[in-house]
C-alpha cells in the first residue's frame, strides 16, 4: 500500500500553465531561451559570428592593417571592401581587426563585472547582516562615483593600458550585478531545500556552490551577457574620447581615427558608419540575448495578465447543431 | 426541493492546449444540476478538473481554454455564444469566492471600495447607495460595517475570508461558488466561516458549489456531493448515501484515506496516482489504482448509471442493475 | 509497553523560544519599543524511542518554532533540550554537527525541501559527502539503494536518476524522508508531514512513519489536523500560544479533552460521517498575536469556562480532576486543579 506504483507523476494541475521550469533533465536553460524567441537565436547567431571574425581575424582581412595599401579616404570597390581611411590602410582589415580589442574588452569587462558583481551578491545576500550592510553600502558608493571622470583619473594615473580599460569598466558594471545577484540569493537562501541542506549538517561553502550558485547562475548569465553589450559600448566610447589604449585597434579608435581625420569633410563616410555599425550591431545582439534570458527567467514580464482571457467553444463530436 | 434547477450543466468539457500542440482534457463531460438552496460539494484530488469546471461556469477559463457542452443558469444556455453570454451573469447571478481570495485584495485600497468594485462594475449601485449596502453585506459576514474603511492588512485571515465572502455577495448572486474557502484557515476559523456559509445559503436562499479535497467539511456542510476522478464526476448523490452506500471504489477508498477523530478503522492510502489527461485513456480511469477492477474495466469506459433515487455512479460494478431493470 | 517506561530520547523543559519584531528603520528612528514573539514560552515534554508525539495547535501557537527549536535550527532563549540524556543546548555549531546526523527534520512542502537541480540520488546521497561517511561510490549507490527501500520507493532503480519534477507529492516526500533515513536517526522531526499532499497519499507517508517509529526511532510529528494526530501518534500535546495546554495519550486527549481548548477544538473538526452532525462550539475570534500575550491563563479571554482568577492564575499541567490515565495532563484551574491549586504561582513550570 504505497504510492509509488505508477512512475509517471501527473503533471496535470487544476487551473492552467504554470511557469517554465529551468531544471535540467526537463529542458536545458538555452534551448528555454531559445524556444519560441527567435530574437535570442538571431542575436546568439549574430554574435557567434563576430567572435568567428574575432578569432580568425588574420584569414579574413584582404590586407595588412600596418601598411598603406592605397590612396587616402578611397571609397569602397572592389580592392578596397570598404574603401580606406585617412593613411590609405584598408578600412574592412582595420574593421576585421578591431574586432577582436572590441570583443575582447567586452568579454573581459563582463567577466570581470560578472566576478567582482556575482561574489558580492552572493556573500551580501547569503550571509547577511552586517556583511550585506557594509557591502551594500560599497556598492552604492561605487554606484554614485561618476563613470567619466573615473575613466579620466584612471587613464591619467594608471596610464592607458587595455587591462587597464577592462577592469575600469568592470568595475563600473559590477554594482548593478551585484544588487540583482543578492536580491536573488536573498530568496533562494530561505528555500526549503537549502533549508534542509543546513539541518542535515551542510557547511556554507556547500550550501553556496551546491544549491545556491547553480539557482542564481542563470540569472547571472543573462545579466553578463547584457553587461557584455554595455562594456562594448564604454570602450568604444572611452577610446573616441581618446583615452583608450593608443597601441591597439578598436572600433571606438577607428572611429576616433577617422574622426580626428576629418573623415567628415572628405565625405569619407566608408571610414565612421562601419565600426559604428558593427558597435551597434554586437551591442543590439547582446541585448536581443540577455534579454531573450531574462524573460525565461521572468515569465511574468511577458505574459501581461491583462492580455485578453477569452477561452473558445467548440462544438462535441456528436451535436453539430449547436447554436 | 422540486423545483427548477437554477445551474445547470450539460455534457461540459475543457480542453488545455499545451506544448507541442497536445491538449489536456481536463473536464470531460460533467453533468449536474444545482437547485435553489442547495448546497453540493465537488470533491476530488488535485488535478481532477473541480478547479476548471467551476471556472467554466463563471466563464474565467485563460485564452489556452476551449470549452464545450451547456450550462444552463435558470433554463438561459448561457454558453451558447461564449464571453458574451455569460458575461451579462457573472458576478450578478454567479459569483466565486477564489482559492486564496483572501490574499488577493488590493492593499492600497479599502476593503469597503473594493467590495463596491463589482456593484458599480455591474450597474447594481453606486455612490452612497453602494456604500450603504457594503456596510450591510459586511454586517451580513459578521464584519462590523464600520470596517468597510479599513486596509486589508488590518484584518486576520479569517476576517479577510469573510470579506472576500462579501465580494462574492456584492451583486446579490443566486449561485456562490466556493474554491478551496478554508483550505489556509485554522480549524476554529473554518468551522466559522462554514457556518457562515452555511448560514449565508438558508438565509438568503442561495445555491452553492463547494470545491475542496477535504470530505470531512462537505459533509457536514453539503446536502450533496459530486465526487470527480480524472475530470469526470464518478459519484453523485445525498452526502449520507454517498458516505454510507458509496457506489465507486473510489468514493469508498476516499473515505478510508480520510482518517477520522474518533474513529478506529485503518486509515488506508489509494495507491498509485491519478492518470495523464494529455491523451486517451481506454475502459475506466480509476482501473489501475481500484481494489475491486475486474474483466472490463481496462477496456470499457463505464456507463453512468442511476444506482438509487438522486444517486448515480460511473462504475461497471453498477452494471446489472441495466439487466434488471428495463430500459 | 507503555512508552513512557522507556528511556526517554528527548526531554525538553522549560524551552523558550522569542524572535525579536522587526521594527524597520522608520520605527526605530520613532522610539517605537522593541516587540518580542513569544513563540515559544516554557514548553516541556518527553519523547522515548519508539514514540510518536504529536504536536498540535492553530497557525501562530508556536508548534513549529517548538520543532525548530528541537532541531536545533532556532536559538532558545530559555529552557533545557536534553537529547539521550546530554544537554544539547548549549553544544557550538561546530559539535552540532553529529548531532544532526541522529535528529534529523522533515519538512511539510515536498515541492519546495528537495533542490529542483539534485536528483534523487544527489539529494540522498548528500548527507553522506557533508558528513563524509560511506567514501566510495559503490558504498554510497548501497546505501542510497537502501534508504530508498525503507521510505517505499522501491524498486530503487524506477527512482534513483529521477529529477524532483517528475515525481508525484507523495513520492517527493518518501524522497525526503529517504535522504533523513541515510544516518539511521535517532529523532525525526516532521514539520506538517502530510498536509500539503493530496488526501490518498497522506495515510501511506504516515504509515511509513508508523513504521520507523516501530524500528525505534522517536518522531516528533506537527500538525494541525487532529484526526491525524489521533490516529497516528502515541501521544498528543495540544499547543496554544506558545504554551501546552494538554498532554496526554493520543485516544485520552481526543475523546476524554480536558482543557476547554482542546474541546473546543475537537467539536469543530469535521466528522467524516454526514449523519454524526455535532454542535461546534465555535470560539470567537482568532488566537491572538503572540507580540501582546493575555496575563494569567493565555486561554482567558476566550474560554467558555473562564473564571475571574484565571486572569490572574497562569495554570501550569496538572492531572485532571476527572478520571483519566495517569499522563493525561491539562494546563486548566477549573478542569484540572492540581493536588493544590492556590500554591501554583505565576511563571508556570520551570520558565524563569
Amino acid at each position: 500500500m504505497s504510492d509509488v506504483t505508477t512512475t509517471t507523476a501527473v503533471a496535470a494541475d487544476d487551473g492552467a500553465a504554470g511557469a517554465p521550469d529551468l531544471t535540467p533533465g526537463r529542458r536545458g536553460f538555452l534551448s528555454t531561451v531559445l524556444r519560441g524567441q527567435p530574437q535570442a537565436a538571431i542575436g546568439l547567431i549574430v554574435v557567434v559570428a563576430f567572435i568567428l571574425i574575432a578569432i580568425f581575424a588574420p584569414l579574413i582581412a584582404t590586407h595588412s592593417i600596418h601598411a598603406k595599401t592605397g590612396p587616402i579616404y578611397q571609397a569602397p570597390n572592389g580592392n578596397h571592401w570598404l574603401g580606406t581611411d585617412d593613411g590609405g590602410v584598408d578600412m574592412f582589415s582595420l574593421l576585421v581587426f578591431g574586432s577582436r580589442v572590441s570583443l575582447e574588452v567586452g568579454f573581459a569587462a563582463a567577466f570581470v563585472a560578472m566576478v567582482i558583481g556575482g561574489s558580492v551578491g552572493i556573500i551580501s545576500g547569503f550571509f547577511g547582516g552586517w556583511v550585506d550592510v557594509l557591502l551594500m553600502r560599497i556598492t552604492d558608493i561605487f554606484l554614485v562615483i561618476p563613470d567619466l571622470p573615473l575613466i579620466i583619473v584612471v587613464a591619467a594615473i594608471f596610464g592607458r593600458h587595455l587591462i587597464n580599460i577592462i577592469i575600469i569598466i568592470g568595475i563600473i558594471y559590477w554594482t548593478s550585478t551585484a544588487r540583482l545577484v543578492r536580491a536573488q540569493v536573498k530568496s533562494v537562501r530561505e528555500r526549503v531545500y537549502v533549508q534542509r541542506a543546513r539541518s542535515i549538517g551542510a557547511g556554507n561553502n556547500r550550501l553556496v556552490f551546491k544549491h545556491v550558485l547553480p539557482q542564481v547562475a542563470p540569472l547571472l548569465i543573462a545579466n553578463t551577457v547584457l553587461t557584455i553589450a554595455l562594456a562594448v559600448f564604454l570602450e568604444t566610447y572611452i577610446t573616441f574620447l581618446g583615452l583608450g589604449d593608443p597601441s591597439t585597434i578598436s572600433w571606438g579608435k577607428l572611429i576616433e581615427n577617422s574622426f580626428l581625420g576629418n573623415a567628415v569633410l572628405n565625405n569619407a563616410w566608408w571610414a565612421i558608419v562601419p565600426p559604428g555599425v558593427a558597435v551597434t550591431v554586437v551591442i543590439l545582439a547582446c541585448t536581443m540575448v540577455g534579454q531573450s534570458m531574462e524573460d525565461a527567467l521572468n515569465p511574468r514580464l511577458r505574459v501581461g495578465h491583462l492580455a485578453v482571457r477569452r477561452f473558445r467553444l467548440r462544438p462535441l463530436h456528436g451535436q453539430l447543431e449547436s447554436e | 426541493m422540486n423545483r427548477e434547477p437554477v445551474l445547470k450543466t450539460e455534457d461540459l468539457h475543457v480542453w488545455f492546449d499545451l506544448a507541442g500542440g497536445r491538449e489536456l482534457h481536463a473536464v470531460q463531460g460533467v453533468s449536474f444540476e444545482l437547485r435553489p438552496g442547495e448546497r453540493m460539494g465537488l470533491v476530488g484530488e488535485s488535478g481532477c478538473g473541480k478547479t476548471t469546471t467551476i471556472l467554466a461556469l463563471m466563464g474565467l477559463l485563460p485564452a489556452s481554454a476551449s470549452v464545450a457542452g451547456r450550462v444552463y443558469l435558470n433554463g438561459e444556455d448561457v454558453l451558447a455564444k461564449g464571453e458574451e453570454t455569460i458575461s451579462p451573469h457573472r458576478w450578478r447571478d454567479v459569483a466565486m469566492v477564489f482559492q486564496g481570495a483572501m490574499n488577493a485584495f488590493n492593499p492600497v485600497k479599502t476593503i469597503g471600495s473594493q467590495i463596491a468594485e463589482p456593484m458599480e462594475l455591474h450597474g447594481t449601485a453606486s455612490g452612497r447607495t453602494a456604500r450603504g449596502q457594503v456596510r450591510e453585506l459586511l454586517e451580513l459576514v459578521g464584519i462590523s460595517g464600520e470596517r468597510a474603511d479599513r486596509y486589508p492588512h488590518e484584518f486576520s485571515g479569517g476576517m479577510r475570508q469573510r470579506a472576500a465572502i462579501a465580494l462574492a455577495l456584492a451583486c446579490q448572486p443566486q449561485v456562490l461558488l466556493a474554491d478551496e474557502p478554508t483550505t489556509a484557515l485554522d480549524v476554529m476559523v473554518q468551522a466559522q466561516i462554514l457556518e457562515l456559509l452555511v448560514r449565508l445559503t438558508r438565509d438568503l436562499g442561495l445555491s452553492m458549489i463547494l470545491v475542496t479535497h477535504d470530505l470531512p467539511v462537505v459533509a457536514q456542510v453539503c446536502d450533496r456531493a459530486a465526487v470527480m476522478y480524472a475530470g469526470e464526476i464518478v459519484e453523485m448523490g445525498e452526502m449520507a448515501t454517498i458516505y454510507h452506500d458509496p457506489r465507486h471504489p473510489y468514493t469508498r477508498m476516499l473515505f478510508a484515506a480520510t482518517p477520522d477523530l474518533l474513529g478506529d478503522e485503518e486509515v488506508l492510502s489509494i495507491p498509485g496516482a491519478p492518470p495523464r489527461l494529455d491523451r486517451e485513456i481506454a475502459g475506466c480511469p480509476f482501473t489501475p489504482r481500484c481494489d475491486s477492477a475486474f474483466a472490463p474495466c481496462p477496456t470499457t469506459h463505464p456507463r453512468r448509471l442511476e444506482v438509487g433515487p438522486g444517486h448515480e455512479a460511473l462504475c461497471h460494478l453498477n452494471d446489472h442493475l441495466v439487466a434488471e431493470r428495463p430500459a | 509497553m507503555s512508552a513512557a517506561e522507556r528511556e526517554p530520547l528527548l526531554e525538553v523543559e522549560g524551552l523558550i523560544t522569542r524572535y525579536p519584531v522587526p521594527r524597520g528603520f522608520v520605527g526605530a528612528m520613532a522610539r517605537r519599543p522593541k516587540e518580542t514573539v513569544h513563540a515559544v514560552e516554557g514548553v516541556s515534554f518527553t519523547i522515548a524511542a519508539g514514540e510518536m508525539v504529536a504536536l498540535v495547535g492553530e497557525s501562530g501557537c508556536g508548534k513549529t518554532s517548538t520543532a525548530q527549536t528541537v532541531a536545533r535550527m532556532v536559538e532558545n532563549q530559555g529552557g533545557v533540550i536534553r537529547f539521550r540524556g546530554r544537554e544539547i543546548t548549549q553544544l557550538s555549531a561546530r559539535s552540532l554537527r553529529p548531532l544532526r546526523r541522529e535528529i534529523q527534520m522533515i519538512y511539510q512542502d515536498p515541492y519546495e525541501s528537495l533542490d529542483p537541480r539534485f536528483t534523487v540520488r544527489d539529494t540522498i546521497e548528500e548527507p553522506l559527502l557533508v558528513h563524509r561517511i560511506a567514501r566510495g561510490k559503490v558504498d554510497r549507490d548501497a546505501k542510497v539503494r537502501e534508504a530508498l527501500e525503507r521510505a517505499g520507493l522501491t524498486p530503487p532503480e524506477l527512482f534513483i536518476d529521477r529529477y524532483p519534477h517528475e515525481l508525484s507529492g507523495g513520492q517527493r516526500q518518501r524522497v525526503a524522508i529517504a535522504a533523513s533515513l541515510v544516518f539511521d536517526p535517532k529523532l525525526l522531526v516532521a514539520d506538517e508531514p502530510v498536509s500539503m499532499l493530496d488526501v490518498s497519499v497522506r495515510a501511506g507517508i504516515l504509515s511509513l512513519l508508523d513504521r520507523l517509529r516501530k524500528d525505534g526511532m522517536g518522531i516528533l510529528m506537527i500538525t494541525h489536523d487532529l484526526s491525524t494526530a489521533a490516529h497516528f501518534a502515541d501521544r498528543i500535546a495540544v499547543m496554544y500560544l506558545g504554551r501546552i495546554v494538554e498532554e496526554g495519550p493520543a485516544r485520552e486527549v481526543v475523546r476524554n479533552p480536558q482543557h476547554p481548548y482542546t474541546r473546543a477544538l475537537i467539536t469543530v473538526v469535521p466528522k467524516r460521517d454526514p449523519r454524526e452532525q455535532t454542535t461546534p462550539q465555535i470560539l470567537t475570534g482568532e488566537t491572538p498575536n503572540p507580540v501582546r500575550v493575555p496575563p494569567g491563563c493565555r486561554f482567558h479571554p476566550r474560554c467558555p469556562i473562564a473564571e475571574p482568577r484565571c486572569s490572574e492564575v497562569d495554570p501550569s499541567l496538572q492531572r485532571p480532576r476527572e478520571e483519566s490515565t495517569p499522563d493525561h495532563r491539562a494546563a486548566c484551574i477549573i478542569t484540572a486543579p492540581g493536588p493544590s491549586a492556590d500554591e501554583v504561582g505565576p511563571g508556570g513550570h520551570g520558565a524563569t
